[in-house]
């Protein structure tokens, strides 16, 4: 394909690799949008970086402290940025002038990877935009839709509609709402682009007469069993709570606040622009953080099988490896994302190609025998494949995650101690390491809140309810977010949360945080 | 080259500055804080900077890990928060971020902070500095420099001239011999000069403490007047019953343990003056710091004869800072308010500990002499 030549158009080496790379990737089975490289110099691409990969973004000193900080440990010497891709089509993806040919090989053969994954992952199905431009929710689309995902357009007009505003409004008031919006970010259902909603209001049921669950009895015992007074007071309950949600807003929880706000929080006309940008951005990125493991595996694990199968030549091999090793490496007892995604991968493939799966081996309580399992099937690539297509971390954890597998990478739980002052192993039980790897992953590692009551208490407050699940809310952040939560929804705000056991209720009226703790909900 | 990241790492540099002023008092007066980095920057911890969200309480909630050992055993260092993988929680606790600021950016917040006058310049300036002012045009140059209008009238005449102009369609593609630039040249301007003269007593009774705040005064004085003049000269001199001019190492680290003479420092400094920095080319700013112990009455007015007619008239100001000490009398100021009081030129403060550091830098800078 014919690219325009710009300053940093690859120079004519580096495209050949990639015309070879392509092949080679192509050859392999995988399937991408094309890819346009581009080459960069630190400062280029600490830029780049610091705005995620984006040439254009809405102006925000967010991205400024990125930068520094990249910068920084750039000059350090404590990090430097391998590759940077962005899910487009077509693709484009960052090489930094100056690394040697090895290392840009490397990065090539990984973003290959990532764009295979970016196209036919599912969870990326809800970045699709039509001929338009606007999002449209896959599933309800024919079965061979041609979607296109221009978003560094789309981006970039996020970026010119702020800029319009400011110069209307004034960047420190709309920079000011801008944190606002970005503290409430983390708000979003990652879920709901893929849920069917019937459109307009439904049809309102008349009430049905409520009903008492009754225990099953014999009839000449059922008034012993469901006394009467007893249903009569439950019946009284169970009304008193239908009515209460008769009159309630929403029906039911919410987990998608932000766009709850977006549609129902009295927001000026800028207000209500820069909160979709930043919304619309943030599910725009979710897919990223669901399958990071799963994305990052699935690069490496590709760039590994192209880099050694060809792609390499013998003299570089040795770069490669020590390379390879540098990205892989878990240090201080830390999980690397890259390296247990691509030995999930492998060793999916391995048990598909020996059979490993199904019921017999799952029956099966021979620690011997499961180990020398080999049926031939050969059935591992098709596997791998399926697997990059259907899951995302917590189904791809859920699933492929094996007591084996934990044994053999020696995974384990690490926990404070409060008598050594240090973090330390707490526990290698597979169970529990699974359930903390899956809670940490779970909702893109974000607490559960939902909106509850857009008229708590018929005052016009906003209700939120956190799901607690065994870990608290962090107090100072869940106060500031909430000042930004008033902000939007210009009335005060309460939520509903656990506070040390205790069931509590959080308000901030706009000027005083206030806390209470309730007596035990039902 | 310019990025675009620029004008947002400027309104991060701008909140940056925003927590230093904050926390400027706590800086002044613990100045072990502050980290010099070579010769125009420092570097300050300051609180994270960060977007708060609804987030889990990640202090000390574990994780998931990989690796040899057995449980109970340690992980040796602290987990740090993985790239985006999900894991509960940023924060555990107060991170800082140290942030490298020029020395010019942090007079300038302790210029708002403590709303500090610019300083009256009184020299007549003999230092010249140099600076590229554009003047001129000329046929070659970088792009950026590029006059357009020059460059379309010579577009335009060399159209007309041969005869490619259409005034129905007036286009016009600039030749590389169209086009024209800017030219500089190189201007000299004078440049304020100031030197600043420290004298402190180093007699037994100075502890580290005293001393301790001395550095952390001088540190600031020094910051502030190099902001305003460009060349700034510092000079020490230590004094217990003798003076001698000493470098700025020696000058913070040396302890004596013999008497007071106060006047010895003074007619040092009034020496240095005479014979280096003529007053009608300088800015002259003597500091001195003390317990306020001086050896007898008659020293003491002899120090006020030095000051009134040989001090005072050259300088823009004279600072005396008594540091707070459990040997000192604490009665040099006095005699100095008794005597000076009504000098305009005469700033005196009593500093009684690290916290008293910030208003005596008011009281020393505030006045704008």
């Amino acid at each position: 394909m014919p690219q325009p030549t710009s300053r940093t158009s690859l120079p004519p080496y580096l495209r050949q690799e990639q015309e070879r790379i392509e092949a080679a990737a192509r050859a392999a089975g995988l399937d991408f949008f094309p890819v346009i490289f581009e080459m960069l110099s630190y400062d280029q691409i600490n830029e780049i970086a610091a705005y995620g990969g984006f040439p254009n973004r809405y102006p925000h000193w967010r991205f400024g402290m990125d930068y520094e900080r990249l910068s920084k440990s750039n000059e350090y010497g404590l990090s430097k940025i391998y590759e940077l891709v962005i899910n487009n089509n077509p693709a484009i993806a960052y090489l930094l002038e100056g690394n040697s040919l090895t290392d840009q090989k490397l990065v090539m053969c990984h973003v290959y990877g990532h764009v295979d994954f970016f196209k036919n992952n599912f969870a990326f199905r809800s970045t699709d935009l039509n001929a338009t431009g606007k999002v449209i929710n896959p599933v309800l689309q024919g079965e061979h839709y041609k979607p296109n995902r221009k978003w560094v357009d789309r981006i970039a007009n996020h970026g010119a509609t702020v800029r319009r505003i400011i110069d209307r409004q004034g960047i420190d008031e709309v920079e000011k709402f801008i944190d606002n919006c970005l503290s409430l970010e983390n708000l979003i259902d990652p879920y709901s682009p893929f849920m069917v909603r019937s459109e307009g209001p439904k049809e309102e049921e008349e009430p049905r007469p409520v009903e008492v669950p009754r225990l099953r009895a014999k009839s000449y015992m059922d008034k012993f069993i469901n006394p009467e007074e007893y249903i009569e007071e439950q019946r009284q309950v169970l009304e008193a709570k239908q009515k209460d949600k008769r009159g309630k807003y929403p029906r039911e929880p919410v987990q998608a606040v932000l766009g709850f706000l977006l549609n129902h929080a009295p927001l000026e006309r800028w207000e209500r622009a820069v909160l979709a940008i930043i919304r619309d951005e943030a599910y725009y990125f979710s897919p990223q953080i669901q399958t990071k493991i799963m994305n990052e595996g699935w690069a490496s694990y590709w760039h590994s099988r192209l880099m050694t199968e060809g792609v390499c030549n013998a003299s570089e091999i040795v770069d490669y490896a020590d390379n390879n090793a540098a990205v892989m490496a878990t240090s201080g007892g830390q999980l690397n994302p890259y390296k247990l995604g691509v030995e999930l991968y492998r060793s999916i493939e391995e048990r598909w190609n020996r059979g490993q799966f199904g019921r017999d081996w799952e029956q099966c309580d021979d620690l011997d025998r499961k180990r020398n399992w080999d049926l031939r099937l050969g059935l591992g690539k098709e596997k791998l494949f399926e697997v990059r297509r259907l899951y995302n971390d917590v189904t791809f954890i859920d699933e492929f995650l094996t007591p084996e597998f934990a044994i053999d990478h020696k995974l384990f739980n690490f926990e404070w101690s409060k008598r050594h002052e240090q973090y330390e192993i707490a526990t290698r039980e597979f169970k529990k390491v699974k359930e903390k790897l899956l809670t940490q992953l779970t909702n893109l590692g974000s607490p559960f809140l939902y909106v509850d009551d857009a008229n708590f208490e018929n005052r016009g407050e906003l209700l939120l309810t956190h799901k607690h699940r065994g870990v608290d809310l962090r107090h100072d952040y869940s106060q500031a977010a909430m000042s930004a939560l008033v902000r939007v929804w210009k009335r005060p705000v309460c939520l509903r949360t656990v506070l040390e056991g205790k069931p509590s209720m959080l308000r901030f009226d706009g000027k005083e945080h206030t806390s209470v703790q309730e007596a035990a909900a039902e | 080259m310019s990025l675009k990241i620029d004008q947002d790492y400027g309104r991060f540099r701008n909140i940056v500055r925003g927590k230093i002023r904050e926390g400027l008092r706590k800086y002044i007066s613990q100045g072990d804080m502050i980290g010099r980095k070579g010769k125009d920057l420092v570097s300050i911890p300051i609180p994270q900077i960060d977007i708060p969200r609804f987030t889990f309480d990640g202090r000390h909630s574990g994780g998931v890990g990989q690796g040899e050992g057995e449980v109970g055993d340690s992980m040796g260092g602290t987990p740090q928060e993985g790239d985006g993988s999900g894991k509960a929680g940023k924060g555990e606790g107060q991170h800082m971020l140290e942030v490298d600021i020029t020395l010019d950016e942090l007079a300038d917040i302790l210029g708002q902070e403590l709303e500090l006058p610019d300083i009256k310049n009184k020299g007549q300036s003999k230092i010249r500095s140099s600076k590229d002012r554009y003047t001129g045009i000329r046929r070659t140059g970088p792009e950026s420099l590029r006059h357009f209008k020059r460059t379309y009238r010579e577009s335009l005449r060399r159209a007309i001239a041969s005869g490619g102009y259409d005034k129905d369609a007036p286009m016009l593609i600039p030749q590389h011999e169209d086009k024209r630039y800017r030219s500089w040249r190189e201007t000299t301007e004078p440049v304020a000069n100031a030197v600043i003269i420290y004298m402190m007593d180093v007699s037994g009774s100075m502890g580290d403490e005293q001393k301790e705040i001395v550095r952390i005064e001088s540190f600031w004085i020094d910051t502030w007047l190099r902001r305003q003049y460009r060349g700034l000269e510092s000079r020490y001199i230590i004094h217990d019953a003798v003076a001698r001019e000493v470098d700025r190492d020696t000058f913070f680290h040396t302890r004596e343990s013999g008497g007071t003479m106060i006047s010895s420092a003074y007619r040092l400094a009034a020496k240095l003056i005479d014979q280096e920095y003529p007053p009608d080319q300088w800015n002259i700013y003597p500091f001195h710091f003390s317990d306020g112990d001086n050896w007898s009455m008659d020293d003491t007015l002899s120090c006020i004869e030095i000051l009134r007619k040989q001090i005072l008239p050259d300088v823009n100001m004279f600072a005396y800072g008594q540091v707070e000490s459990p040997y000192g009398s604490g009665q040099f100021i006095k005699d100095l308010r008794e005597h000076l009081g009504d000098d305009q030129r005469v700033v005196t403060s009593e500093i009684e500990d690290k916290n008293a550091i910030v208003a005596s830098i008011k009281d020393f800078l505030g006045k704008g002499n």
